[in-house]
């Protein structure tokens, strides 16, 4: 995690000099300074400033209300973020990027429809197949949003902000007045959400495992620094020989994939699925991505801190609540939240640019 | 392609001219008339032609009223938004501030003010508001859209802390009766005079005044507007207090329209101005757009919107129609740009011949 790019660098260097300078430590033999300089780059992290907020926020709810960490406690936190972590994994990546997916929501309603539909019309289909009929046809839907974004060379906002109608639209066109209730999926997918292993529930296991996948391929593999450098600068990215189109649609095809992977998980969680699900669940998305030190504008930020935003912001609603706030209060807090998240981003990538103009000027 | 033109050998007198012939751009009448603007204003009056003809009932001043007391809300959010959008920014908290307006006036007058005094307070939270997002955008200078995303949640947060699950119904009979009026038989809405002079106010401000044209400036480079001496800043401030008034005029609106002030109202409201504002024409990046061209936007949304209902086609079809407009509207620029330059560089090759011969560029 010490790759995280700490700043945009106008250059696109950025990534390119934080990756080398981490993975040649030996070049200083003196052990002081590499303490002192992973300490420094610690302090660096982008995720720091949300993680903490995520302990305190945890601490001081257990200190005042001792059963919000009770067993049940717990799952019921971890179950509340799952959904929302896997989708702000998958925003995050369109955001490095610099480019946004509003359809999310929407795409996440239509895959949920589908796999109540999916076991209404087969009820005998393994668990695993209605996972895969929901990837591919949330994957279906990213590549559209990618297609029309890399190919018509249209801003993303636009895009997805037409396609959340569109899918949005299909969805109520497909359901109409129909739900479908958690009595008519098998026992066996419904109990993903229930089943717990050593306290994590089998659905929270999952939305785990893909942080892992996703993250360790942004760190360690070429199209995912690619990534990062189509964010901070897309010309010098192109210039670099980095296949930009490509990327952006897979980068979009993976969104797709999540969102449809949250899809299905959805309909494991929760009982009923039809017309407006997962209405309005975009800015939300967004707003997880931006609290975990995602900058909007592309280039820098981690799916890991993604993540936590993610179960910081979900965290917040059980906390308020155990805590006797007014529920009332919460969106507002939420919103706090998010500014505050961005004014930290602020003053970290100015303090960031002071520094490297010191160091600069004394190189010179 | 422009590199094959510039590469190729011997440059014949036929050249220049080929390149003199290609129209730089258009003049006069034909600018006005082949404009992105017109064009939209002709796709409205098409609509509205083919919708009196084939749907029946269309054509009458019952359609009138009720068609523009449902787009009010968006045409008037629509109409700072156009500026705040030409400059390169975002508001997304537009409607968020209308809701904290609704729950306000819902919640000073169930407490027994004075109904001036309630709405005097309201317009102004709604400037408040706005001048907060103007702070933290313009001064702060941090990126619009994740600010006004992080606002959109508070203020609609703070709507819930002023009323709570409540609603407030009760609203003087003579204003919320007011509002629904309409001008003798037209079937207009009174208060569309209201929006009729807001509407020249922005035209008149962004199409015709130093401050208005500088957007523009703004909206293509930061650093030149500067140079030009715009003061970028304070012009980006006060573009949010604008959208910020004008949505708790909207909130007031609503408020006195459905006759009900509660928390959750005008929600989602901001996707749907940000789609009309963009099918009118405006360019998400800054820099494009005109006010004429957004509220042919607005009312195409809003007239299709009503022939689908009044034609008995659900909800449903309606926002894929949204959706697929906004998706075209975008898309078919692209588009026709690249069908431009594919006849330009047709028109090229077939008038140098020794080009197409020596240096046979691929399409």
């Amino acid at each position: 995690m010490t790759q995280t790019p700490a700043t945009q660098n106008p250059t696109g260097t950025t990534t390119a000099g934080a990756t080398a300078s981490s993975q040649k430590p030996g070049q200083r033999p003196s052990n002081n300074r590499t303490v002192g300089r992973s300490v420094a780059s610690f302090m660096k992290l982008r995720e720091l400033p949300v993680t903490a907020a995520l302990i305190v926020l945890v601490v001081v709810t257990y200190a005042a209300n001792p059963l919000f960490l009770s067993p049940q406690g717990i799952k019921d936190l971890l179950l509340n973020a799952t959904i929302i972590i896997i989708l702000a994994v998958g925003q995050a990546l369109v955001i490095i990027t610099r480019n946004v997916d509003l359809s999310v929501g929407s795409m996440l309603g239509l895959v949920a429809f589908g796999t109540g539909t999916l076991f209404q019309v087969m009820p005998d289909i393994p668990i695993i197949g209605a996972f895969a009929v929901g990837m591919l046809f949330g994957a279906v839907l990213g590549a559209v949003n990618g297609l029309l974004v890399t190919v018509a060379k249209v801003p993303a906002l636009v895009i997805t902000l037409g396609t959340l109608y569109i899918y949005r639209g299909l969805n109520n066109a497909w359901a109409g007045g129909t739900q479908y209730f958690a009595d008519d999926r098998p026992a066996a997918f419904g109990s993903l959400s229930v089943d717990t292993v050593l306290g994590f529930p089998l659905i929270t296991l999952i939305a785990i495992l893909v942080v892992i996948a996703v993250a360790l391929y942004m760190v360690g593999t070429r199209p995912g620094r690619d990534l990062y450098a189509i964010g901070s600068d897309p010309d010098a990215a192109r210039l670099f020989g980095i296949p930009i189109g490509r990327r952006v649609f897979l980068v979009f095809l993976a969104n797709g994939v999540l969102a449809g992977l949250a899809g299905v998980l959805y309909a494991s969680r929760f009982n009923s699925v039809g017309a407006n699900t997962g209405l309005g669940m975009e800015l939300d998305v967004v707003a997880a991505a931006v609290v975990g030190g995602v900058a909007i504008f592309g280039g820098s930020g981690t799916v890991v801190g993604a993540a936590i935003g993610a179960v910081l912001l979900t965290t917040i609603t059980s906390a308020l609540t155990a805590l006797r706030v007014d529920k009332f209060w919460q969106q507002a807090i939420v919103g706090v939240l998010i500014l505050a998240a961005i004014i930290i981003d602020r003053l970290a990538s100015i303090r960031t640019a002071r520094k490297l103009r010191v160091s600069e000027a004394r190189d010179v | 392609m422009s590199d094959t033109l510039t590469t190729a050998p011997a440059p014949t007198p036929d050249t220049s001219k080929t390149i003199a012939a290609v129209p730089k751009g258009r003049t006069g009448a034909a600018r006005i008339l082949l404009g992105r603007d017109a064009i939209m204003i002709y796709v409205l009056v098409a609509f509205v032609i083919y919708a009196s003809i084939a749907i029946p009932r269309f054509a009458s001043p019952v359609t009138v009223g009720f068609l523009l007391l449902d787009v009010i809300p968006v045409l008037l959010i629509a109409l700072p938004m156009t500026l705040v959008i030409i400059t390169g920014e975002i508001d997304l908290s537009v409607a968020s501030i209308a809701g904290l307006t609704s729950a306000l006036m819902g919640v000073l007058w169930a407490a027994g003010w004075d109904i001036g005094l309630v709405l005097l307070v309201s317009l102004l939270a709604g400037v408040l508001a706005g001048a907060f997002n103007g702070f933290l955008v313009a001064v702060v200078g941090l990126p619009s859209l994740a600010v006004t995303i992080g606002t959109l949640a508070l203020f609609r947060g703070l709507a819930l802390v002023v009323i709570g699950d409540n609603a407030v119904a009760n609203f003087p009979p003579e204003l919320t009766s007011f509002v629904t009026s309409k001008i003798g038989s037209t079937g207009i809405p009174t208060v569309m005079i209201g929006v009729v002079i807001l509407a020249l106010f922005f035209g008149v401000l962004l199409h015709m005044t130093p401050f208005g044209r500088g957007l523009y400036a703004l909206g293509f480079s930061r650093e030149a507007a500067t140079f030009v001496g715009i003061t970028v800043n304070r012009a980006k401030f006060w573009l949010y207090v604008g959208t910020g008034s004008v949505s708790a005029l909207a909130g007031i609106y609503w408020t006195l329209r459905y006759s009900s002030a509660r928390s959750d109202n005008a929600s989602g409201l901001e996707l749907t101005v940000i789609a009309a504002v963009l099918l009118g024409g405006v360019s998400i990046f800054g820099g494009k757009g005109s006010i004429p061209g957004v509220i042919a936007g607005v009312l195409l949304i809003g007239t299709i919107n009503y022939a689908l209902r009044l034609g008995r086609i659900s909800d449903v079809v309606l926002i894929i129609v949204t959706g697929s407009l906004l998706i075209a509207s975008v898309v078919a620029p692209s588009v026709f740009d690249a069908l431009k330059r594919w006849q330009h560089d047709r028109r090229v090759r077939r008038s140098l011949p020794q080009a197409a011969l020596g240096n046979q560029p691929t399409p």
